[in-house]
């Protein structure tokens, strides 16, 4: 059974329908880019997902032992978290809210299972500083590191490269690649940018006026042969 | 300077009274310090304003209903207003600041308004700025006031310690809280409650206009200079309480009203917070 199954899924806000249509499924161990135009609801699949947004229509059925709220989560970065107070193990402890149920305090398993994943994350240095004088690379990594605490199985990444110089956003994807090929852990990450979805990921969903899922090499055929993706992907295919 | 001292030591051991304000400030601006972090964040910072301004209108409805014990009505008033406000969030169709402004301000001329119409008084000016601006109410604080404080503090003070860890969580960053399956609703809800608690409560010290800073400054002050959440709101707490005695030892010896010096006082630390919190942040590059 898929881990994740999406089936005749439309989404929107209010009512208001931004897609339609969408069939895909994910399997244990798979890395899945989603790719798209800017607009074209990418962010909003993910929030459907995580039941942030309600569905317009359609199912999403969750299989082989992965359930809602143990999913990891990297938002797209937002305005009010660039100057909060906060130190990067208060950031990465917060991903253990979720274990925490009715208990008031974390425990010392959580308290262990976050400096592991800071560990993993190479933030053992930083583990004191302040989230809002860290560059915006190590950043993104307190970020995972806190997705992290909160799953085993699935981590779900919005744009986890924008805004990062070259270097900060190759030790990304390899940080990414090492968790999806050594701990098995499924990833689904949106992209814009086609060419790094193309080198890491097995499958890959466009969205948009077209919709694609596939493996990367059904992919890679169809752009060839139709040069079917508009806009962006296009281009850097050409 | 030592008759000062003299003065005050004078009015703390004798009169009850004093006692009573001290009690009651320091804990209303332990209280309000530590969900003033989180508003300030939240980017709620004027929330204090405008429920306050709720609570305004709501003690003129109690006066013009006639009632006698005016609390319930006005707790019950500022937090529907509260859960309302704070849900609002991100996708509402009127943004979180236009939505207390416009509370705020709606239900300060209500209040007036029903002042006007039904007062008897023949100061209602002088009633309204008592109402604005807390003056001495602080110093006529009845028992059972002071008890009903104590209680609604402990409260608040034991909600927020039991739910500082999802109140982090859900401050900075709702989308994941909620995603891995936080209830950051219900948290938002115990928020809401807890403010309009607060609000309510210092009034009483303050009055309504002057609540905002109560709530702001000492987060603000903390920010300047602490960098993890826990110590920001450890220090916010401590500042508020240390600013509220400053203040209410001021005014009762030299006889200024208690709000204004309070606020002064909170003032005079930001600016200190400000100046300490640039020489640190230089110093440590
Ligand atoms: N909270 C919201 N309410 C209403 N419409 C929204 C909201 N968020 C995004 N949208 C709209 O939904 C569409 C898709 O947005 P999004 O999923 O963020 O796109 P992407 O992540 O692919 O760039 C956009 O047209 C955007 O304007
Ligand atoms: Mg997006």
């Amino acid at each position: 059974m898929a881990l994740l199954t999406c089936r005749d899924l439309c989404l929107g806000y209010e009512g208001k329908e931004i897609l339609h249509g969408l069939n895909f499924s994910v399997e244990q161990g798979d890395y899945l880019c989603i790719v798209g135009e800017n607009g074209s609801g990418k962010s909003t699949l993910m929030k459907t997902i995580l039941g942030l947004v309600p569905s317009l229509s359609g199912d999403i059925e969750f299989g082989d032992g992965l359930v809602k709220g143990k999913i990891g989560y990297l938002p797209q970065q937002t305005d009010v978290q660039r100057d909060f107070p906060a130190s990067v193990r208060e950031i990465v402890l917060s991903g253990c809210a979720s274990r925490m149920g009715l208990r008031p305090f974390y425990s010392k398993a959580d308290k262990q299972l976050a400096r592991e994943n800071i560990e993993k994350m190479g933030l053992t240095e930083l583990s004191k500083r302040c989230y809002r004088e860290l560059s915006g690379g190590q950043q993104q990594r307190v970020l995972l590191a806190r997705a992290l605490c909160a799953t085993e199985k699935a981590l779900l990444l919005d744009e986890p490269v924008s805004g990062l110089d070259p270097h900060a956003t190759e030790h990304m994807y390899e940080l990414v690649k090492k968790l999806n090929k050594q701990d098995g852990i499924t990833i689904i990450m949106i992209s814009h940018d086609l060419e790094a979805a193309l080198e890491y990921s097995t499958k890959v969903l466009h969205i948009g006026k077209n919709i694609f899922f596939g493996s990367k090499q059904e992919y890679l055929d169809r752009l060839d042969k139709t040069g079917f993706v508009s806009g962006k992907g296009g281009e850097s295919n050409g | 300077m030592a008759d000062a001292f003299d003065k005050l030591y004078t009015y703390i051991t004798e009169y009850e009274f004093v006692q009573n304000a001290l009690i009651v400030g320091v804990l209303i601006a332990l209280c309000s310090s530590l969900l003033g972090v989180t508003l300030v964040l939240k980017r709620f910072s004027f929330i204090g304003d405008g429920l306050s301004h709720v609570a305004f209108g709501a003690m003129t409805i109690a006066a013009v209903l006639k009632l006698t014990n005016d609390m319930p009505l006005i707790l019950a008033i500022t937090m529907i207003s509260a859960v309302l406000l704070l849900r609002t969030g991100k996708n509402a169709k009127i943004k979180g600041d236009a939505a207390v402004a416009m509370i705020s301000v709606s239900a300060l001329a209500i209040g007036y308004l029903l002042m006007n119409i039904f007062s008897s008084s023949s100061n209602l000016s002088g009633d309204v700025c008592t109402t604005l601006f807390g003056s001495t109410s602080i110093l006529t604080l009845s028992s059972t006031e002071v008890w009903l404080c104590i209680g609604l503090s402990a409260v608040v003070i034991a909600v927020f310690v039991l739910f500082y860890n999802k109140v982090f969580s859900v401050t900075f960053d709702e989308d994941f809280a909620r995603a891995t399956g936080v209830k950051a609703s219900l948290y938002n809800l115990i928020l809401a409650v807890v403010i309009a608690v607060i609000i309510v409560l210092a009034m009483n010290l303050v009055g309504s206009l002057l609540i905002s800073a109560l709530v702001i400054f000492p987060a603000l002050s903390a920010m300047r200079v602490f960098k993890s959440f826990k110590s920001v709101t450890i220090c916010s707490g401590v500042l508020s309480v240390f600013c509220a005695l400053l203040g209410i030892c001021i005014a009762i010896v030299y006889g200024t009203p208690v709000g204004s010096t309070i606020v002064a006082v909170d003032m005079g630390a930001f600016a200190i917070f400000t100046i300490t919190g640039k020489f640190v942040g230089r110093s440590a590059k």
